[in-house]
């Protein structure tokens, strides 16, 4: 089954001149990490607004671990659970009421005053919670007093309080300390793995999305780039050979001879190069003496700003 | 039933949250200790004495309506504030329906406004305002009501206003001509006809009198310190509140997801 299925989904904000999301269309396999990739003001944010249900689209159709989102938000709502980019906690009250409002809203238990007085189901399934990311001394103190990566960690047990089956998670890591960041992706990427949990991330950060089992990169409003981060780079990245001598002319016949596909650029030559094999053929097969030689393999990096570029025809 | 646990809980969140805060707490008693010692004692010994009634007890019971309503009002505007930060976001994505988050944030809020009674009323037995225990027992349901209209009040500000910026721009705007307008410190019997009309349009204006009826009831001053009869505030604030509560809910729903 989908988890996510999106078709020509278009937004236009009121007073607005031109789309925030103009006609992008993918579908999100159940139990897939999925990133949503892109610059600030790409259209990220406004997307997941959308397929949470928050706000409403202008046009095209979209659906939610098989539900209408227009019909269904409510029972949507349920199924899935969110990390917001701000933090989304009360600092005045401790992680455990935090956590216990969101039960309650969430339709799991009834309300009840205190901790002690709740459904004893919920104080163990808090404790237990609590200690997969090793909260437990802190659930009865005051977020008040949190580091910024526990924060993110009692919003990512809170969400998943309802066991949801579809977890987004809007920039989740910003502001965060890499070890934090580090330490919050080993979780999620465990609970991913254990709860088979559809995750639909979105980011500006690439190295978060290498791991991911399909990326889309979002640019203006429409998708650029759209594959596992394999193929996207394959596609995308281009792998070279940079190259110098003092005796241009031999190299460039010799390119020229093997059918090489390359430019110049001063006494620089970039030849072009499909694989690590076509690489190595290449360099075995020169006899000019180089006075330089550097491989330059593709990595998502140059991929992303490559197409961030194209899109935007800087 | 969830939609009962989940009104309890966002009302008890907002008393929490208060409650744990210290600064808020002194914060929402100084206004009110401010108008009644400096306005309403600094008034009654100086121009008060040529008065049939005492000023200082006027300014108390006004500041008590006042207090009710703007408490109520404004925290129901602080949804606005919330919505994109800690805990309200959550709310906001909830499955629960909008409905049960205005109902909810009225019950808190009106909660919190009553505590803030208690503290205005120890301020008023300090100063020397006159007050009996039936007095205070009879306005109880007053002050109940003084809450969900101000809440009311604050739902079509709410359903309104866009961002933070437009609500801490214009609420101050339509929130402060009204303590003049409502006679809260000063006797509205004789306004010129243009602030007349807006103080007959001001909402505070009845529950302000409203609670003078009920406070005043047996007592000789009566007519010095109400503008109306009670059946008519009373008839005015109750029509007032359901206009404001349904039509506010009706946009403010409406316009949630229309962006």
């Amino acid at each position: 089954m989908l988890s996510i299925e999106v078709k020509n989904l278009v937004k236009h904000y009121k007073k607005a001149d031109k789309n925030a999301v103009d006609d992008i269309s993918f579908n999100v396999e159940q139990g897939e990490f999925f990133a949503f990739l892109g610059p600030n003001g790409a259209g990220k944010t406004t997307s997941i607004s959308i397929l949470t249900t928050t706000l409403s689209k202008t046009s095209g159709d979209v659906k939610i671990l098989g539900l209408e989102i227009e019909k269904n938000s409510s029972e949507i709502r349920r199924q899935i659970g969110i990390i917001f980019q701000k933090p989304s906690i009360d600092l005045n009250l401790t992680a455990e009421e935090n956590i216990r409002f969101h039960a309650i809203l969430y339709g799991l238990f009834p309300f009840a005053p205190s901790f002690s007085m709740m459904d004893p189901k919920y104080q163990s399934r808090v404790k237990e919670l609590a200690e997969v990311v090793g909260l437990q001394d802190e659930l009865f103190k005051q977020v008040k007093s949190f580091s910024g990566g526990m924060k993110r960690k009692l919003e990512i047990i809170r969400s998943l309080t309802h066991t949801p089956k579809l977890l987004f998670l809007d920039e989740p890591t910003v502001g965060l300390d890499p070890e934090s960041r580090r330490n919050l992706w080993q979780y999620l990427q465990d609970v991913r793995q254990k709860q088979g949990i559809t995750v639909f991330l979105t980011t500006h950060y690439l190295e978060e999305v290498e791991d991911a089992d399909h990326v889309c990169i979002i640019s203006n409003g429409k998708i650029v780039a759209n594959g596992t981060p394999t193929e996207i780079k394959q596609n995308i990245a281009k792998e070279y050979v940079l190259m110098e001598t003092n005796d241009f002319q031999s190299l460039e016949n010799e390119l020229q001879n093997a059918n090489h596909k390359y430019e110049k650029e001063d006494k620089e030559f970039r030849v072009y190069t499909n694989s690590d094999l076509e690489t190595q053929k290449l360099i075995a097969s020169l006899h000019t003496p180089l006075t330089r030689l550097d491989i330059h393999k593709a990595s998502l990096e140059d991929a992303y700003i490559n197409i961030i570029h194209d899109s935007l025809d800087i | 039933m969830k939609s009962v646990y989940s009104t309890l809980t966002i009302a008890y969140r907002d008393i929490l949250k208060f409650f744990r805060d210290p600064g808020r707490i002194v914060a929402t008693f100084i206004f009110p200790a401010i108008f009644i010692v400096i306005l309403g004692k600094g008034l009654q010994t100086g121009v008060g004495q040529h008065l049939s009634f005492d000023l200082l007890t006027f300014t108390f019971t006004g500041v008590l309506a006042q207090t009710m309503f703007q408490s109520a009002a404004s925290g129901v505007v602080s949804l606005i504030e919330d919505r994109e930060n800690d805990f309200s976001q959550e709310i906001f994505v909830s499955p629960i329906s909008r409905y049960v988050i205005i109902f909810g944030k009225i019950l808190g809020e009106s909660t919190l406004a009553l505590f803030q009674a208690i503290g205005i009323v120890i301020i008023g037995l300090l100063i020397g305002a006159e007050m009996s225990v039936s007095q205070l027992v009879s306005v109880i349901p007053v002050l109940g009501l003084a809450c969900l209209f101000g809440a009311a009040f604050g739902v079509l500000v709410l359903s309104n206003l866009s961002s933070q910026r437009a609500a801490n721009q214009i609420f101050p705007f339509i929130l402060f001509p009204q303590f003049f307008l409502a006679g809260i410190f000063s006797p509205i019997n004789n306004l010129p006809w243009y602030l007349d009309i807006l103080s007959k349009i001001a909402p505070l204006t009845y529950i302000v009198d409203l609670i003078r009826n009920v406070y005043y009831s047996a007592s000789n001053q009566l007519s010095y310190v109400t503008v109306y009869p009670l059946w008519l505030d009373l008839t005015v604030v109750t029509g007032m509140f359901l206009v404001f509560i349904v039509i506010g809910t009706w946009l403010f729903v409406r316009n949630e997801k229309n962006k």
